[in-house]
């Protein structure tokens, strides 16, 4: 059966192209990868190589023919044993492109299904055992011992994390128990070892790998975004990536822009990533367990300025926490207020200011970004019809611009005035102590952002 | 100011790197000569075909054909043993036929069907099977170098007696993470084969406007990691290599490096005029150099007849045309699709569950 050489697209957006030349006559004897023609479009000249063996039976589309379509048959090769009389055999050649073959598509359904609802896994734990006050370091600390005495699959890399025993002390005495096989000293190396933990991560391994803090994992975004968050998709579900990726995040204290920044909108921008940033050690604990049992890749948010405070932790080896959920840490009924990490303690402290004022406020500590909880801050805001969204991050394209428009497609029948922000400033963070002050969102920033929320739009 | 290579690079100093070729004390098996043979026609066969469904609009976006190259990665496969890993970045339906992914599979995954290994979500660029120790199929150049160190560290964590053989190209081998796995390998002696398949450009970038330093195999000298420059052409060079270099992983002494020296016939991608180079350089590599005729000759002089070539030729074209017929056929994924597989679903039992 005669071979049809049709004219070829040379880029995904080419529909035609001028046939400069031919480079065979009729009854040459060409291999497949000889180049036959060529072919011009109007960003190049490019070379039209055989695709099989053969002699050149006939042209069909002259040399210097302009405007030829994609797909339109340009010549016929004969096979081995066959002559030019096989071409009187062939059906009439068009002279146009053949019509595009119908794909076998399912039945046609709507463009774009609608996008599920992501299930939260898990009841909140309640407790109702003895409880240790622990710093969020050793809750920390705890979470990773134990979940590595759960699982051998379970290392921990990063820089300074064995024999300095953590640069914040966070993997203290992990290298006592487990040895250098799990708890493993890097060289200064970000996008090296989060590479490696992902290729762990695909061999099978758990791997939790500590940036000493996140300003430093910018090193490693392509390999936390491109190889972490979207190889299962690109895999069609094969490939899961279980890892977690923690450290400090946000500002510390006097250490100027590149040491001073909260990540959480840049992570939880991107589907594939669960974002995780607890206030409380309990929540770290739990969050932390969660999330190395997770089969996903985990942003593990921490914050430096927290990790000495000292909260109770429930005496209990299965303590987790569910990703996904968001927790009331205060009820109130006239204004919302949602933070994450270290702002909801400034949350809480200006819960307590507004009480004497008269206004009772709701604080929810949303715990996980990504899956954002929406339903309990619909629910909340639905109660109080006012919402204030406090981050230690930039405000433009933050979580509280998320989080405000979740609320406006979701409660904005409810909502009796306009949402509003405390972020830090749009600035890179100051050194100078009174500029950084200034550039943090402060207690005061709370109250007097619900103060105006609650007075100046009083339904 | 035109900067110019400097023509005294070939003059580095110390040693120049060991090149290997191919040898005759360690002929394969002739049945192991026509299943390489085979193999590399396969590659050379699918991607022909390929190249004209992407000019037929069947295959989108971009698509990188391994015409030309197929000793290297079917060298490294005879090699090989079972349990053995398998990374490289786009150029990668070569290395996915030769770990025996199934060419419907991967012919379905270019055209965008719900029959591909990824069920139509990944492309050419991004392919995986676990069952066949490929682990991709990566799209960003360089970055699946790191990946293979940590495919490695898992062998050597699980005392696997597994070596993971990373793939990178002459264009990879300028990314700073790159070195990063270089150091690490040889700092924790990971069993990582670095297959530096050096087919003589970037995109249109030759390499030698891009790479100091007299040879890519010295790339690892700092390290302290060995490195071999190989003819990539030759099948039989390139697995007298691999053989060496898997032994040497497999025994403990850590990483090992591989300058394949090799060539691709057709453009970067293939919306690439080649402009940067002459057709005559590529028809002299192909008549003098071709990895698929240099070892027909070699299995003629054993015995080899034509109709039995002719039987092989016969038995890959069929594979190749089943696997098109597959890719053309096979369904569109459905669109609920568009929400699957972004996160691994996780249950309370897989929570809580005991390990």
């Amino acid at each position: 059966m005669a071979i049809e050489i049709k004219m070829p697209a040379l880029s995904p957006t080419m529909e035609e192209g001028t046939l400069a030349k031919w480079l065979v006559v009729q009854g040459d004897v060409v291999r497949a990868g000889d180049v036959i023609a060529e072919i011009e479009t109007d960003k190049a000249t490019m070379e039209v190589e055989a695709i099989d063996d053969g002699t050149l039976g006939q042209i069909l589309v002259e040399a210097g023919s302009e405007h030829v379509k994609v797909n339109t048959v340009i010549a016929v090769l004969l096979e081995d044993g066959e002559t030019a009389a096989d071409l009187a055999a062939l059906p009439a050649v068009a002279s146009e492109a053949p019509a595009p073959v119908e794909t076998t598509s399912p039945a046609p359904g709507p463009e774009t299904p609608p996008a599920p609802v992501t299930p939260i896994v898990a009841a909140e734990p309640s407790w109702t055992g003895t409880a240790t006050s622990l710093t969020v370091r050793e809750a920390l600390r705890d979470a990773m011992a134990e979940e590595m005495r759960r699982d051998t699959a379970v290392f921990v890399m990063g820089e300074e994390v064995a024999e300095y025993q953590g640069a914040y002390k966070v993997t203290q005495g992990l290298l006592d128990e487990f040895g250098a096989k799990r708890v493993i000293d890097t060289p200064i190396t970000e996008q090296g070892f989060a590479g490696l933990g992902v290729g762990a991560a695909f061999g099978e391994l758990r791997p939790v790998i500590e940036f000493m803090t996140f300003n430093f994992a910018m090193q490693a975004i392509d390999q936390i975004i491109n190889s972490a968050a979207k190889t299962l998709y690109m895999s069609g579900g094969q490939m899961g990536c279980p890892i977690v990726f923690r450290g400090p995040n946000g500002a510390a204290s006097r250490v100027a822009a590149q040491h001073s920044q909260c990540y959480a909108s840049w992570y939880a921008h991107c589907p594939g990533l669960k974002v995780v940033a607890p206030y409380s050690a309990a929540d770290a604990k739990g969050l932390l367990k969660a999330a190395i049992r997770d089969p996903n890749p985990v942003i593990f948010l921490e914050n430096e300025v927290m990790y000495g405070q000292s909260f109770e932790v429930p005496d209990q080896d299965d303590w987790i926490v569910p990703i996904g959920k968001a927790k009331i840490v205060r009820e109130g009924t006239d204004v919302t207020i949602t933070a994450f990490s270290i702002m909801v303690g400034r949350a809480l402290a200006a819960a307590d200011a507004l009480a004497a004022q008269g206004i009772s406020a709701e604080v929810i500590d949303l715990r996980t970004i990504r899956p954002l909880d929406t339903a309990t801050i619909v629910a909340s805001v639905k109660k109080t019809s006012r919402l204030v969204t406090c981050e230690e991050g930039f405000p433009f394209a933050g979580i509280g611009a998320e989080i405000g428009m979740q609320v406006f497609e979701q409660a904005f029948d409810w909502l009796d005035a306009p949402v509003a922000r405390v972020t830090g400033k749009d600035v890179p963070m100051p050194y100078a102590a009174n500029l950084e002050k200034l550039a943090l969102p402060q207690v005061e920033d709370i109250v007097t952002t619900a103060l105006a929320t609650c007075h100046g739009f009083r339904g | 100011m035109s900067v110019k290579a400097d023509s005294k690079r070939k003059r580095g100093p110390g040693r120049p790197p060991k090149t290997v070729s191919a040898g005759i004390n360690d002929m394969p098996p002739t049945d192991d000569l026509v299943s390489m043979y085979r193999d590399m026609l396969l590659i050379r066969r699918f991607e022909e075909k390929a190249g004209q469904l992407y000019g037929m609009g069947q295959i989108g976006g971009f698509c990188h054909l391994y015409i030309g190259q197929e000793a290297v990665v079917v060298g490294l496969q005879s090699a090989s043993k079972p349990g053995d890993t398998v990374v490289t970045s786009y150029r990668d339906h070569g290395h996915m036929l030769a770990c025996g992914m199934d060419a419907d599979g991967v012919m379905a995954e270019l055209t965008g069907r719900a029959g591909g290994y990824s069920r139509g979500k990944g492309g050419s660029m991004h392919m995986f099977s676990r069952e066949k120790k490929f682990f991709g199929g990566h799209g960003i150049v360089g970055a699946q170098v790191p990946i293979g160190v940590g495919l490695a560290f898992s062998h050597k964590y699980k005392d696997e007696p597994n070596v993971c053989m990373t793939f990178l190209g002459d264009g990879a081998v300028n990314q700073g993470q790159v070195y990063e796995s270089f150091n690490m390998a040889a700092l924790w002696r990971l069993p990582v084969v670095f297959v530096i398949e050096n087919n003589q450009y970037g995109m249109g970038t030759k390499v030698t406007r891009a790479a100091a330093g007299r040879a890519l195999a010295d790339r690892g000298m700092a390290y302290g990691i060995p490195g071999r420059q190989v003819d990539g052409m030759n099948v039989l060079a390139v697995r007298t290599a691999a053989l060496e270099a898997l032994a040497h992983c497999r025994d403990g002494n850590g990483p090992f490096i591989l300058e394949m020296k090799t060539y691709r016939y057709r453009g970067h991608s293939m919306s690439d005029p080649a402009k940067y180079r002459t057709r005559e350089e590529v028809d002299a590599m192909r008549k003098q150099h071709d990895p698929i005729d240099q070892l027909r000759e070699l299995l003629k002089d054993q015995d080899i007849d034509d109709v039995r070539l002719k039987e092989i030729d016969a038995d890959v074209k069929a594979v190749v045309t089943k696997a098109t017929e597959f890719a053309q056929t096979s369904p569109e994924p459905d669109p609920a699709e568009l929400y699957t597989d972004v996160l691994v679903p996780l249950t309370d039992e897989t929570l809580m569950a005991k390990v």
